[in-house]
């Protein structure tokens, strides 16, 4: 018998990013917020020590801050025809775990979506006819760019993003990238120095008619004090963002931005290293009454509230909602279903690698978003009457780290040891630069989440079941840009250069990008969709599903800065519409 | 109502007024009575802090209206003897840690009030064994003799010809504020000397001097620039830590502004030793060791020059604590971190980590000695004996 606790107003499952941000916005207003996370609390002072933080082999290697198999493993599998095994280490991609979640070890790359990017089935339909997009399972957002743009700005500001807006007003500004959507205002502070790759890059870019630009970076360019009043530092290039909490405080993160406020709050209150095990409905099964979760000590309660948040990672959202039996679970032979439709992830492949003589990169400096990019070949901002796919990718080069264990490139043909490897990384440390191709990944009938039949965790619950692979599509997509990627890269003559091809046969083993979208999407239509256009369940009213969950396909940039505008965009609406009148806010 | 009026009948005065009850919260501000009253995660005014002072230990006692353990049987004339005599009911002498030479200037008005925002409160049972000295130093008798010495009680009269704002803030900062206790040096005895608001050694902290003194204390600060260090613990000279930082957190982030500008007033205007020795020469072996141990560990956040950055670095050029003539705060901080002060006007709360593990004692010693000498600082070098007896005194972790 679960231990029955008093009730909370909100009841909030993950501290993370979305989190933190509806924990933040919903105290505003009034409500008394309850934040559950399984993981343990963290902040700079005591987790992320400058001392001990830039220590590759616990962080990077050993993965001290992501989620443990132990706690939580998925299964995977290419197709259907397979049987799924569970992935015994994540690889492929890296869930965070503990108060901040992945916003602790992002790169910080802060992107906004273009604006077709969110009516992609309308738009790309209008373009060019439905026939072009008939072997994919495109489908529109039910929100507009325009709609969340301010929300994106409440983002960047929060985060003291460092850029150069393309866009103010209608306006095409210099420097920016001017495929984007239009913005209200210039990013809070400047781009960061640019390393010289990303100039070399930049250069060769330009000489061929395209539009580079600094990528926009939650590293801040110099100090800051956000809205919320909490104060950042300056960025020291240190290149230890991916995969390490920041320990200068100048990696924009739920303990950077907002934590310190939000726990200071009387009205807010956070359980850590409690489990949720479900989410708890009432007898009409159309409103949530309450979690269960386990406590520290493995005690279980039950925690009723007004109002359940679903802000974990975005598959673990999904395979919450699939063990509380809310939502219709989709069905990839009849297309029906809709809990666990549209899963998409990130393409890669179609990258080059550049080793010179003649020049140093100095790589020891870095930053995660230390990038610059060209987005004449993203989303559809270029004409694909002609070519076989739709979508595009995010060209880019940049410094992220130069770090002594893994980055360490040698030229093809190199042993992968000894003394004549040794002898390689020595000589090819700081002379090779990388330009690289983030591609759109595009949902498709057979790739989807559902429940593991088989694969359970420590408390007997199925495994989330990750059918995917790359679409064909996605794959002439990536090796197209991968050619206009070859174009730069010979332009700047390398003495030698490598290039990659995107393949079919999704591995889980490789590190490749943890950019999991979709499972429990947004959209207009109850019946392709789990949430509504404000996050909310259309099954039960007083659940909204935060996260990258929502997305209905993936664009070819990193998600975070849609993630948190989409919480702006929910708590907006529980703020000025649900709290006033609870129930549904877009009728089904 | 027959309920109520056996309530109302019960003590022997009537319900105080909940604006007198205000009042004595905001006295109890004032005074900082939190500060030691309150224990960590303990209940609020429950006692049981220890005080580590230079004659063994002290436990603060429970101020909340419980009968068994707090002052539930004390009167107000109880109250107001024991805060501005420190003689507690039964002869009871109590240790000058309770700033009762301090609290002396306080209005007999004004202790009213505080005793009637402490009667307010929700009683707390919390024995306190508040006398953990050893021999001789556990005889409260012995206080008759300290008091007779040490202790004035001369009301003091307003200097003529200062603004009202500076009497205000001299009255704030010698009566409730009660500032000398930290930042007075003590006799062996404990008791002030005449160096008032110089600096001295607390608890393994030194609190700085806080006169207009150019280098050591704040004379180079504007009233303003005071005001906003007192409200938010942070400004551009300067940020609080350690004990001072649970001062602002308590009391003056909490003080009216007019409050925090009369006490800036005052500190302001009180006249401080601007000398200083000469700083060494970069030359000097300890100062390029230092500035080696600087670049590969401090300047990342502290940057080059030692300007810090705003609101969340403190600056080290220039810096007040930077120099004291005890370099006690400075060593501590290196070895076991420290956080700044966490206020509404300030939340970030950075920390700077400890580097005990990291820098060994010369290290430490030379870093310390770069940082005071650097910049156009300018202050005594740190030997590492004193980075070796600090290190000892230190809790293993």
């Amino acid at each position: 018998m679960a231990k029955l606790l008093p009730r909370k107003d909100v009841v909030i499952m993950g501290l993370g990013w979305t989190g933190s941000i509806l924990g933040q916005e919903l105290t505003a207003a009034g409500l008394d917020v309850l934040a559950i996370e399984r993981g343990p609390w963290r902040d700079t002072a005591n987790d992320f020590n400058i001392g001990y933080m830039p220590d590759e082999l616990r962080y990077a290697i050993r993965k001290d801050l992501f989620l443990k198999p132990a706690d939580e493993a998925m299964t995977m599998r290419n197709n259907v025809s397979q049987t799924a095994l569970p992935m015994r280490d994540y690889g492929s991609f890296l869930p965070g775990a503990g108060v901040g979640g992945a916003g602790v070890h992002w790169n910080g790359q802060c992107w906004r979506y273009d604006p077709s990017d969110f009516i992609a089935k309308s738009h790309l339909t209008q373009r060019y006819g439905a026939r072009k997009i008939a072997e994919l399972q495109l489908q529109d957002w039910g929100v507009t760019f325009d709609e969340i743009e301010h929300c994106y700005d409440r983002y960047e500001y929060l985060c003291g993003t460092s850029g150069k807006a393309g866009v103010i007003k209608g306006q095409v500004q210099q420097g920016g990238n001017p495929f984007e959507g239009s913005r209200s205002r210039e990013y809070p502070n400047p781009p960061l120095k640019r390393p010289y790759c990303a100039s070399l890059f930049e250069e060769a870019a330009r000489n061929l008619g395209l539009h580079p630009f600094p990528t926009p970076a939650a590293n801040l360019s110099r100090p800051y004090v956000n809205p919320l009043g909490v104060a950042m530092g300056e960025c020291t290039y240190c290149g230890y963002c991916e995969r390490f909490g920041c320990a200068n405080y100048s990696k924009s993160t739920p303990q950077t931005t907002i934590l310190p406020v939000l726990i200071r709050k009387r009205n807010f209150e956070v359980r850590t290293e409690c489990e949720v095990m479900k989410i708890n409905l009432h007898p009409d099964g159309k409103t949530a009454k309450s979690v269960t979760y386990l406590d520290e000590k493995g005690v279980e309660c039950e925690q009723p509230g007004d109002l359940i948040l679903l802000c974990g990672y975005g598959l673990m959202n999904v395979r919450m909602l699939f063990l509380s039996g809310i939502g219709k679970p989709y069905d990839p032979k009849t297309g029906q279903g809709t809990l666990g439709r549209n899963y998409c992830y990130q393409t890669g492949g179609g990258g080059a690698t550049l080793y010179f003589d003649d020049k140093r990169f100095n790589p020891f400096m870095g930053a995660g978003a230390l990038i610059s990019s060209a987005h004449d070949f993203n989303g559809d901002n270029f004409d694909h009457a002609h070519l076989d796919f739709v979508g595009g990718a995010s060209i880019s080069s940049g410094q992220t780290n130069g770090r002594p264990i893994s980055g360490r490139p040698t030229p093809p043909g190199t042993p992968r040891w000894g003394s004549q490897w040794k002898a390689a990384t020595a000589a090819t440390y700081g002379h090779v630069m990388s330009i690289g191709g983030s591609g759109s990944s595009y949902a498709i009938r057979g790739n989807y989440l559902d429940l593991d039949p088989t694969y359970t965790d420590r408390h007997g619950r199925p495994l989330l079941r990750i059918t995917f692979d790359f679409p064909d599509n996605d794959i002439r997509m990536q090796n197209w840009v991968g050619a206009q990627v070859e174009k730069i890269a010979r332009s700047l003559n390398p003495k030698i250069l490598t290039t990659g091809k995107a393949s079919k046969g999704w591995n889980a083993v490789p590190y490749q990008s943890t950019h999991n979208t979709g499972g429990a999407v947004m959209g207009a239509d109850p019946k392709t969709s789990v949430v509504n256009r404000y996050l909310q369940s259309w099954d039960v009213s007083n659940l909204f599903v935060l996260g990258a969950s929502a997305f209905p396909q993936n664009a070819a940039v990193n998600p975070t800065g849609t993630v948190c505008a989409l919480a702006y965009w929910a708590a907006e609406a529980i703020r000025d519409r649900y709290i006033k009148s609870p129930g549904a806010l877009v009728p089904a | 109502m027959v309920g109520v009026a056996v309530m109302l009948a019960a003590p022997a005065f009537a319900a105080p007024d909940p604006a007198r009850i205000e009042a004595g919260r905001y006295q109890a501000i004032l005074a900082d009575c939190i500060g030691c009253h309150t224990a960590p995660g303990g209940k609020a005014f429950a006692g049981g802090v220890l005080l580590d002072t230079p004659f063994g230990k002290l436990a603060t006692p429970n101020i909340t209206p419980d009968k068994a353990t707090g002052l539930g049987n004390w009167s107000a004339a109880d109250f107001r003897a024991a805060v501005k005599t420190g003689m507690a009911p039964g002869g009871r002498r109590l240790y000058p840690a309770m700033p009762y030479p301090a609290y002396a200037r306080i209005s007999d008005a004004d202790l009213n009030d505080l005793w009637a925002y402490l009667q307010s409160l929700a009683p707390v049972r919390n024995p306190v064994n508040v006398n953990q000295l050893a021999f001789p130093f556990n005889i409260r008798g012995l206080m008759a003799g300290w008091n007779w010495l040490y202790f004035k009680t001369a009301a003091i009269q307003p200097q003529p010809g200062k603004s009202a704002a500076f009497s205000r803030g001299e009255y704030l900062v010698n009566g409730p504020g009660h500032c000398g206790a930290c930042h007075t040096p003590k006799n062996l005895f404990g008791a002030d000397t005449a160096a008032a608001l110089t600096g001295s050694a607390l608890q393994g902290w030194f609190a700085p001097d806080i006169t207009a003194a150019p280098r050591r204390g704040i004379g180079g600060w504007h009233v303003s620039e005071v005001v906003t260090y007192l409200k938010t613990g942070h400004n551009s000279h300067a940020m609080a830590t350690g004990p001072m930082a649970e001062v602002i957190e308590n009391s003056t982030a909490l003080m009216r502004d007019a409050d925090l500008a009369a006490i800036a007033t005052y500190l302001t205007a009180l006249p401080g030793d601007g000398a200083a020795p000469a700083p060494l020469s970069a030359g000097d072996a300890r100062m390029k060791e230092g500035a080696l141990v600087y670049d590969s560990n401090c300047r990342g956040c502290h940057n080059s020059g030692g300007g810090g950055q705003s609101l969340i670095f403190p600056p080290l050029a220039a810096n007040p604590v930077v120099q004291q003539q005890s370099a006690d705060s400075l060593i501590r901080v290196v070895l076991a971190g420290t956080q700044s002060a966490q206020t509404a006007r300030a939340p970030t709360a950075a920390a700077m980590p400890s580097f005990a593990w990291r820098l060994n004692d010369v290290e430490v010693a030379a870093v310390l000695t770069y940082i005071r000498n650097a910049w156009g600082n300018a202050a005594a070098p740190v030997s590492p004996d004193a980075v070796t007896k600090t290190r000892r005194s230190m809790p293993r972790h």
